[in-house]
């Protein structure tokens, strides 16, 4: 299996989420925003956290705009399997790759600790390792956490299973207590903790490893 | 040309740092203060000399860049 990880300016989780890529059997490629192109015969793409180009306009607003965002989106497109971690869930919003937008934290701080989730669906090649409502604990560090969306979008995402996870304790005002979303063809998911950073018993849980090897596994048979 | 947008959260989404500025108002002895709500002010200095086609391409500006209209409305004024 192929993963490319994007590269903004700003990025700080793109060497982690590769290293989970790669702990789950993948080669990794990273890939720098200006390429208009992406390598060719990549499975999927993940789109790291951190903060591109300073967070400035709105987080995540410039990356979107970014060429190889365009790339990203006609991948996407084309049925590719796409994953925004974080910084990279703002920057799908931003897309529209995903519905709804990540607001400043209702209570206005910076969070940086390890969240509970549920596991709202395990209808997708990231999360079908799981079991149905399982409890796992990942960490989260973000300051515009807060997922919003109007009354249709959120009957929607619920109505076609594709809130992936929420939080047991909701810590940011995520509508519906949304930590991650789905796309229609469930093949983009954004989510705003952090799996890489808990795919390493040595760094203190693997809980979200079974990510990386669900989606290695299911593109791997392909 | 020289226009101005006004970014704002749309009516009916809360606004955390609004509410937060109002209570520091409170706190300041500002007393009947009844909401706040805060955005952004993006100054665009622009070569069209043309007021109408400035605004229309303020507003794409808006759609496609300066806003995120899934939470936000603006409004544009060409001076």
């Amino acid at each position: 299996m192929r993963a490319g990880v994007i590269e903004f300016p700003g990025s700080n989780c793109d060497r982690d989420l590769a290293v989970a890529f790669a702990a789950a059997g993948a080669r990794v490629t990273r890939v720098w925003h200006k390429e208009t192109g992406l390598p060719k015969g990549l499975d999927v793409i993940g789109i790291p956290g951190g903060f591109s180009f300073g967070d400035y306009l709105r987080c995540g607003a410039i990356a979107a705009r970014s060429p190889v965002m365009r790339a990203v989106v006609d991948f996407a497109g084309a049925g590719g399997h796409v994953l925004g971690i974080c910084n990279g869930f703002q920057v799908l919003t931003e897309t529209g790759l995903l519905p709804g937008a990540l607001m400043r934290n209702a209570g206005l701080k910076f969070l940086c600790r390890s969240e509970r989730l549920r596991v709202a669906t395990t209808d997708s090649a990231f999360t079908r390792l799981y079991a149905p409502g399982e409890e796992i604990t990942v960490p989260i560090a973000h300051h515009d956490g807060n997922y919003t969306a109007d009354p249709g979008t959120l009957a929607r995402l619920q109505d076609e299973d594709r809130i992936a996870f929420t939080y047991a304790d909701n810590p940011n005002g995520s509508l519906a207590d949304i930590a991650g979303v789905l796309s229609a063809n469930r093949r983009v998911l954004g989510m705003m903790p952090h799996p890489e950073r808990c795919s390493d018993p040595r760094l203190g849980g693997e809980d979200g490893l079974r990510l990386f090897r669900a989606v290695a596994g299911i593109l791997e048979s392909a | 040309m020289k226009v101005v947008v006004k970014v704002m959260l749309r009516q009916g989404v809360l606004d955390p740092q609004g509410e937060a500025i109002r209570h520091a108002l409170g706190t300041l002895g500002f007393e009947g203060v009844e909401t706040v709500r805060q955005g952004k002010l993006i100054v665009l200095d622009l070569a069209e000399t043309d007021p109408e086609a400035a605004r229309a391409a303020a507003a794409e500006m808006c759609e496609r860049l300066l806003a995120n209209t899934v939470i936000e409305s603006y409004e544009i004024e060409v001076e």
